[in-house]
């Protein structure tokens, strides 16, 4: 090969190219390669010091969730020709990946009831902030206006974006558990670019999407944006993907653009990612959707068939005046996700969530129940919801842990807020059947029971 | 009735790049290669298949789901959510059984080419072998069933291993810095430009500017446009490099940075690196480092070391994680010591007793803030940091030796006769790990586009390289080879090519109307975008 290229050694290609003065001329610090068996004992070791939910009965939830993942899945992502491709840039010989994001697309328009998806985002918190540029883009105002009911991250992540492309956030305090209603319209002005809420809410609470969606839209006209001095404001709503397989849909509320975390949809957990974020529209938002969208064509002997389309949106053909610097983002966690809601089916999705929604219910009524907790909020809610407990959260939750038991997200610890102190959030799954929230329930009791006493010395 | 009944979009002005050839081969040719071209008219096995989705399938009823039983106390459904916020009309799901659900996707999977059925020489990808230990690794329930939020002291093993990974990273890039936040390259960058505009506030200073080389990937661009900054292009020489010159007229107080990927999308290492640290540096700006090319330089050259601030790395390049036919992947950032107060939180720290955390406001940050939820792509961590501990340093000096050796070698094969004349290399006479070759002479010569030749590759087994970029090149093909692949199927990648442009000279409608043996032929992308059908019509 060396006598192909002209050259006498290795090294001369190198010292032909990068000048000396750049040169590493010393070995790498890192520990010497390693043969396939002990590199999987090392990381097999690793993964023995976490606790996963393999090992213990979680209610960790907080916009990632511990569902059941059909061994399909498995399959289907480890099969090579799904894991290994790169972007279908060459159609040809990519209509299944194409395919697959044109299902993809296709199962989420019909889940937010907005008639145009892409083909994915990263995750959840940051499709908030690409939405954000979007609204941006859209209208050129300067303000977001949000929901204290956005998650936390999300809220963080818009403020990270917003200070690049120079923009302010300004969030709406909770009452009841909810967006309080006065504080957003007030919130809400011909600066607003966009409005920006969670469903269900950070803290588990049902949003009244439609009055939301209508009070931001509400001076400015029919509440479509028409026969308004000024444009209503884009209305951007987090979703869960799994609640709305019981709760009205964004589109039917009058949200604009619905984005949201996609992992509750047949993606794992592994420590927050990857997986994938939902972003889809009305339609007057196509031409500022961020990501690859895949289109419906036909080739030259007339078959059906799949391409990246509206491709004049994106950073590799407009560069600074693209829509987003976003490329393909989660090809193979969006397969996951369409493959997820055809295992689960339209009457599945249904259930599914009537199933949580019973079992939630049931959750917070016992917990509540117990001595030294309370709601947080006692409107509806569908697969989480909020408690308070009178001890320290901690040292609850440790004492809950040693009993094999994650009792849920420590609410202040996660927000950071005041208002948060001694607040629980606490998930319920398929997997978390009664047996396991009675369990919770008695434990719960106990710690906190314990706690009690050792705050307040008799 | 629905919004979503309507499956009509309006007309988009989709400009989309190449028109669809629609003239069939001349019939009865006799192919060089033999049986490759198959004849319009004689369908293979899969393009008899029409293509139907998932939603087209199956039948009212039909399931594979199973819900548990309901083991709680039945409540009237208005107590639980009243009708008001309940949803209408349910979702139009598919209704399907497994083996339906299983049949479809692999049938799918059947119409996709992929790196571990052939060679995938697409520049500036890195398109090497993605081993299966990784997958093994990834998918341990302490890896995959971790749930983001559990309790550090539960959590040890995997702060351990981003741990490591950062450290690992650190001492390839030179830089001691890193956040393993950012979700893929796109996001690493914006993360970069916005650290460099929080450095530059932070000193009191406005800037507005970044520069950036015309052979720049489209990410760069769009991403300073998205950070609120403008970019400014900086010409290359005829060398392939930053026109110094050039970049002298255009640093000034205003720029924030210099954005570069070295070696470049040219498949060149920057002669004058050190040079053009100083310029952008004597102005007070700072020097971003896209490591989509990193897998060249790996243990033989250092961004840090280049004066570099910044570096994003592409584990889904350098570090095989799987691509996913487009995602997921993952952008980690190292930084030098002045950027470190900006990065992203949360921040991992080791304390004294050697155990981990994970920081949302340490101790003298002035943090960018948050990129994403939670610490960003474990999964790909995991993968990335088994292949980093398979190779070692010295493996990985290997990789990035061998990347440059067969890139190289397949570079000096087609200089060969008949490819050199048509397809000459675009700028340089060496190579890092990838290079560029122009179409140019090969379209006034023979009658054929890159396109098309891409197209015809397609025949013959081998995806195509990059095509069309970097822009400045005529009719541009970006070949990146990789470690991985064997001195066999270089040749043969090489042989075909030959074989394309002999079998050009004589008739080039073939390349001109292929492929032929694709699950589908040419693609009408010009009417995909004209009139937009993005989901399927349900009903």
């Amino acid at each position: 090969m060396l006598a192909a290229i002209g050259v006498s050694s290795l090294q001369e290609i190198f010292d032909r190219q990068i000048p000396e003065d750049v040169r590493l001329r010393r070995d790498l610090d890192l520990p010497a390669g390693r043969s396939e068996q002990d590199v999987y004992e090392h990381l097999r070791e690793l993964a023995s010091r976490n606790v996963s939910c393999e090992e213990e009965i979680s209610f960790l939830g907080a916009g990632m969730y511990d569902h059941y993942v059909p061994a399909l899945i498995d399959m289907l992502t480890e099969r090579s020709e799904f894991l290994t491709p790169y972007t279908p840039y060459q159609p040809e010989i990519s209509q299944g990946g194409l395919q697959v994001m044109f299902e993809y697309q296709t199962a989420i328009s019909e889940l937010t009831g907005l008639p145009v998806s892409n083909a994915s985002t990263y995750e959840g918190p940051s499709a908030v902030a690409a939405a954000g540029y979007l609204a941006k883009l859209h209208n050129q105002r300067t303000r977001f206006v949000v929901s204290a009911g956005l998650h936390p991250h999300s809220i963080q992540t818009l403020r990270t974006y917003a200070h690049g492309y120079g923009m302010d956030v300004v969030e709406v305090p909770l009452r009841d558990g909810v967006t309080d209603s006065d504080a957003w319209a007030a919130a809400i002005d011909g600066d607003t670019s966009a409005a920006i809420f969670a469903q269900p809410n950070f803290y588990g609470a049902v949003e009244d999407a439609a009055a939301l969606s209508a009070a931001a839209k509400a001076g400015n006209g029919d509440g479509n944006g028409n026969g308004a001095a000024v444009p209503a404001p884009v209305v951007i709503c987090q979703v869960d993907p799994i609640a709305l397989g019981i709760l009205a849909t964004p589109g039917e509320c009058g949200v604009d653009v619905a984005v949201g975390e996609g992992q509750p949809l047949g993606n794992r957990l592994d420590f927050g990612g990857p997986s994938f974020g939902l972003f889809a529209a009305r339609e007057e938002y196509l031409r500022r959707m961020p990501g690859r969208i895949a289109g419906q064509t036909t080739d030259v002997d007339g078959r059906r068939g799949f391409v990246l389309t509206l491709q004049t949106r994106e950073q590799h053909i407009r560069r600074e005046k693209a829509t987003s610097n976003i490329c393909t983002a989660q090809a193979l966690n969006a397969l996951a996700g369409v493959v997820y809601l055809a295992w689960l089916g339209r009457r599945g999705l249904v259930e599914l969530g009537e199933l949580l929604l019973a079992r939630t219910h049931y959750a917070r009524e016992t917990l509540s129940a117990i001595e030294g907790v309370e709601k947080l909020h006692s409107g509806p809610v569908v697969r989480e919801f909020a408690i308070r407990l009178d001890a320290d959260v901690a040292a609850v939750r440790r004492r809950c842990a040693e009993q094999g038991i994650n009792a849920g997200v420590d609410l202040q610890a996660l927000t950071g807020r005041p208002e948060d102190a001694g607040g629980l959030l606490v998930a319920i799954t398929e997997r978390r059947s009664r047996a396991d929230i009675d369990r919770l329930a008695g434990v719960l009791a106990a710690a906190v029971a314990a706690e009690r006493r050792t705050a307040v010395p008799a | 009735m629905s919004i979503l009944d309507d499956n009509h979009l309006h007309a988009d002005p989709g400009i989309e790049s190449h028109h669809p050839v629609t003239h069939a081969p001349s019939n009865g040719h006799s192919n060089p290669i033999g049986a490759v071209a198959v004849a319009a008219g004689s369908p293979t096995p899969l393009q008899r298949q029409a293509a139907r989705t998932i939603f087209q399938k199956g039948a009212p009823g039909r399931r594979a789901f199973q819900c548990p039983e309901l083991d709680v106390p039945v409540v009237d459904p208005e107590e639980l959510l009243p009708a008001r916020l309940r949803r209408g009309e349910p979702a139009r799901l598919p209704e399907v059984s497994e083996p339906e659900i299983v049949r479809h996707y692999v049938g799918l999977s059947k119409r996709n080419f992929d790196l571990d059925s052939g060679f995938y020489p697409l520049g500036s990808c890195t398109m090497k072998h993605n081993p299966r230990l990784h997958e093994r690794a990834a998918a341990l329930p302490g890896h995959a069933r971790l749930h983001p939020l559990q309790d550090p002291e539960r959590s040890q093993g995997a702060l351990e291993l981003m741990w490591n990974l950062q450290q690992a990273l650190a001492e390839i890039s030179g830089l001691a810095n890193v956040s393993l936040q950012p979700s893929a390259g796109s996001h690493g960058e914006l993360a970069g430009v916005l650290l460099s505009r929080a450095f530059h506030e932070d000193r009191g200073e406005t800037r507005t500017k970044v520069l950036t080389p015309d052979t720049a990937h489209g990410t760069n661009p769009a991403t300073v446009t998205m950070a609120g900054l403008q970019v400014v292009k900086v010409a290359t020489d005829e060398h392939g490099g930053i026109d110094m010159e050039d970049l002298r007229a255009k640093a000034d107080e205003q720029v924030a940075c210099l954005m570069l990927t070295n070696p470049n999308t040219l498949g060149l290492f920057d002669p004058n690196i050190a040079e053009v640290a100083e310029i952008v540096h004597g102005v007070g700006a700072t020097l971003y480092y896209d490591g989509a090319n990193l897998n060249a330089v790996m243990g033989l050259s250092r961004p840090g070391d280049m004066g570099f601030d910044i570096v994003h790395f592409n584990l889904h390049k350098s570090f095989t994680q799987p691509h996913g036919g487009g995602g997921p992947g993952s952008g980690p950032i190292a930084v030098s010591d002045r950027i470190a107060p900006f990065l992203p939180v949360p921040i991992l720290t080791r304390h004294e007793d050697g155990s981990f955390s994970l920081e949302q406001d340490p101790e003298g940050s002035k943090s960018i803030g948050r990129l994403r939820g939670f610490q960003g792509n474990y999964g790909c961590f995991v993968r990335s940091y088994a292949y980093i501990c398979s190779l070692g340093g010295d493996g990985l000096r290997d990789a990035s030796e061998v990347a440059v050796l067969n890139a190289n070698y397949l570079l000096a094969c087609l200089r060969e006769e008949p490819v050199g004349e048509h397809l000459p290399l675009a700028y340089g006479e060496l190579c890092m790990h990838e290079f560029v070759l122009s179409g140019g002479p090969m379209k006034r010569t023979l009658g054929i586009k890159t396109l098309d030749l891409a197209k015809r590759l397609l025949d013959f087994g081998f995806h195509p390289p990059t095509v069309y970029f970097p822009l400045l090149v005529e009719e541009a093909l970006m070949i990146e080879p990789t470690e991985t692949e064997t001195k066999e199927t270089l040749d043969s990648f090489a042989g075909a090519l030959g074989a394309i442009l002999r079998e050009a000279a004589e008739d080039p409608t073939i390349a001109a109307a292929a492929p032929f043996t694709t699950p589908v032929r040419r693609l009408d992308e010009v009417g995909a975008a004209k009139n937009p059908v993005i989901r399927e019509t349900l009903t």
